[in-house]
């Protein structure tokens, strides 16, 4: 009798952890969240300007984001 | 009851509690009768119409894309016993009133503040709408908005259903 009950508590058991992993996706109608201007990366345009600026000045040789090509002058 | 369908049971209880329940409106099941879930608007007369019930939000830009196009729709096929219903899922109030204070969509709109219908319809994707037959049967459900090829598809749907008898 002892033994059947273990067994049914390790059968709950492995249903109970097995159910840890089901996932709870975010339906498509709660997405307004998500959805919002404030979760952009790119909302604030100062930040924008300052990062593009940085990464120009470091990667100058190859002319920053606005050029294709290398530092070879050929371009 | 024995030890084996016992463990069963509990293992099938088990499962049933922890699998996501789903169960979206499909085609060839009657729609949720909208008077049931204290909508925000007044709802028009849909019995013995042909209807388009469509799910939008002021948040999804596709779906207020749609809303010149379904107004084309609305204004052509009205007077054959076609109306488009559209269901807002904004859960406040005041994205929704400037939306529809800016564009006057020229069919009826109400709103879902709750979210219980949609809970219960389970849309796919954001817009969905789902073409009702006069019997108040879901014929065919379009998810998302794909610009002429959702209109001319849904044009032919709902001149065909305009076109059964009842």
């Amino acid at each position: 009798m002892k033994r059947n009950h273990v067994l049914v508590l390790m059968l709950v058991g492995l249903a109970a952890l097995l159910s840890g992993c089901t996932t709870t996706p975010v339906h498509p109608w709660e997405r307004a969240t998500l959805a919002d201007y404030t979760m952009r990366p790119d909302r604030d345009p100062l930040h924008n300007t300052m990062f593009e600026h940085i990464y120009f000045s470091r990667e100058a040789s190859t002319g920053g984001r606005g050029v294709g090509g290398s530092g070879c002058g050929c371009n | 009851m024995s030890l084996p369908n016992k463990l069963l049971n509990g293992l099938v209880l088990c499962l049933a509690l922890s699998a996501p329940a789903f169960a979206q409106v499909k085609p060839g099941q009657p729609f949720p009768d909208l008077k049931g879930y204290a909508l925000e608007g007044t709802l028009p007369a849909c019995a013995g119409q042909v209807v388009l019930v469509d799910f939008w939000a002021t948040w999804c830009a596709p779906c207020k894309a749609s809303f010149p196009a379904y107004g084309q729709l609305q204004r052509e096929l009205a007077p054959r016993g076609f109306i488009l219903l559209a269901i807002s899922i904004d859960k406040t109030a005041a994205p929704y009133a400037e939306f529809l204070q800016r564009f006057s969509p020229p069919f009826p709109t109400v709103r879902d503040g709750t979210q219980k219908l949609i809970s219960v319809v389970k849309v796919p994707a954001m817009p969905t709408s789902y073409l009702i037959d006069r019997k108040g049967i879901v014929r065919s459900v379009h998810s998302g908005f794909h610009g002429e090829a959702t209109v001319k598809a849904l044009r032919e749907e709902i001149i065909r259903l305009l076109e059964e008898k009842s």
